[in-house]
């Protein structure tokens, strides 16, 4: 076993761990943070994203002590402290961006990065950031509408589905 | 996922030294050898963890005017930092999907040599020079078929030199389940000639595609290529695509290269 420390959603967090522990094991078993979710396990869905440095990573195909010393942020650390929701969160919510809602914390850190460096994107740049996140719900459409509102973009002209 | 030990050495000196051990396999970036590793395709007793050596990190330019790119650079390093060869950080941007290029290295993925891989085609067409801790090897001799390369056990890539071509276009054909390339052709024009890599098609991974080398050396066109057909001998034929299919998208793919670098 060997010791991690980690920023975790902005508060120092440590833990024993194995070699093996994978980054989504630890937030999930260890830190009780099961909003990460574990979908293939074969790093094609996308719903373990967080935020490792800032940087989108997939949490399944990161071992815990790689991330030894970093700032990791997931879904639990987006919201406010007294619950408000974020931009993108509540752009989620009014436009119906998820069904089931087993993709939707991937979803979220997958757009708060995509917003970062392209506070803009068109439907075309959303679908080529989202090439890594797998909804089996959803067909897409109302993701792609909450992320364009969620960036500020006028989404009255495209139709409910 | 199986028991193993990890390391994180902060050198590459301490690195090489923890790969003489029998059971021990470096670990880049990890997003080919973490789901390996979970499919049991390889079980290493021990992992070296390369992240921590920050000797293997940078982007810069040698005298000989090459683009020395450090083997622990990420895709998405290699997309925004590999700005003076244009074509190379265009491939950088297109690997997998933009958490993979936020982990995924260089160096593992030349070390690695998929046969589907996209940066082994960008080296071999650039004639670039694979450099690690142990001495220099130059493109032609690196890849040694699927999977395979002239890396030694326990060798490490600490960098890797491209030349920069006067014009040069990658162009892949994704397989769209794993963004791997289906077939991608690398075409990069040099003062002496022009060469062509082809990923993704054959068994025996990244190849030169000699007949269009000759033809685009003559004319850098996509007429150039009227009339030739890649063979189809030896490669891979799968549900995605037969040989003959993958034969037949080396060429439009190359006219493709060409036009975009044009």
């Amino acid at each position: 076993m060997t010791k991690v420390s980690l920023t975790l959603n902005g508060k120092p967090v440590s833990g024993k761990i194995e070699g093996r522990t994978l980054l989504a094991e630890f937030l999930r078993e260890g830190q009780g943070l099961t909003g990460t979710h574990i979908g293939c396990d074969t790093s094609q869905c996308g719903a373990c994203l967080v935020h490792v440095n800032g940087a989108l990573v997939k949490s399944c195909a990161m071992f815990a002590l790689e991330a030894d010393g970093c700032e990791v942020t997931t879904i639990e650390g987006v919201a406010a402290a007294d619950g408000t929701l974020s931009a993108i969160q509540d752009a989620f919510r009014e436009h119906h961006g998820l069904q089931c809602g087993f993709c939707t914390p991937g979803m979220v850190m997958s757009t708060a990065e995509l917003l970062k460096i392209n506070p803009k994107p068109t439907e075309a740049d959303i679908r080529d950031h989202l090439e890594g996140n797998i909804c089996r719900c959803t067909g897409y459409h109302n993701i792609i509408k909450a992320i364009m509102a969620a960036s500020g973009q006028d989404v009255s002209g495209i139709a409910a589905e | 996922m199986y028991n193993f030990e990890i390391e994180k050495p902060a050198t590459i000196d301490d690195a090489v030294a923890a790969l003489t051990s029998d059971e021990a396999q470096a670990l880049a970036g990890g997003q080919t050898l973490i789901p390996t590793l979970k499919a049991r395709l390889a079980a290493p007793e021990k992992l070296i963890s390369l992240a921590g050596i920050s000797e293997l990190r940078g982007i810069s330019t040698d005298k000989s005017g090459r683009i020395c790119i450090g083997a622990g650079m990420t895709h998405t390093a290699v997309a925004s930092g590999a700005g003076a060869y244009p074509a190379l950080a265009a491939l950088a941007g297109q690997i997998g999907d933009v958490a993979v290029r936020n982990r995924g290295t260089i160096g593992g993925s030349v070390a690695n040599n998929d046969p589907s891989a996209c940066y082994p085609a960008a080296v071999l067409a650039s004639g670039a020079v694979v450099v690690t801790n142990a001495r220099e090897i130059g493109a032609d001799d690196f890849f040694d078929g699927m999977f395979t390369t002239a890396l030694e056990e326990g060798e490490i890539v600490t960098e890797v030199r491209f030349p920069v071509p006067q014009q040069a276009a990658y162009v892949k054909f994704k397989q769209p389940a794993s963004r791997f390339a289906l077939v991608g052709v690398f075409v990069a024009r040099f003062a002496d000639g022009v060469r062509v890599a082809v990923t993704g098609a054959s068994e025996e991974g990244v190849f030169r595609w000699a007949e269009a080398e000759a033809a685009l050396t003559a004319s850098f066109s996509p007429d150039a290529l009227a009339g030739l057909q890649a063979s189809a001998d030896g490669l891979i034929g799968d549900l995605h695509g037969s040989p003959e299919y993958r034969a037949h998208l080396i060429g439009v793919l190359t006219g493709r290269a060409v036009k975009l670098a044009g």
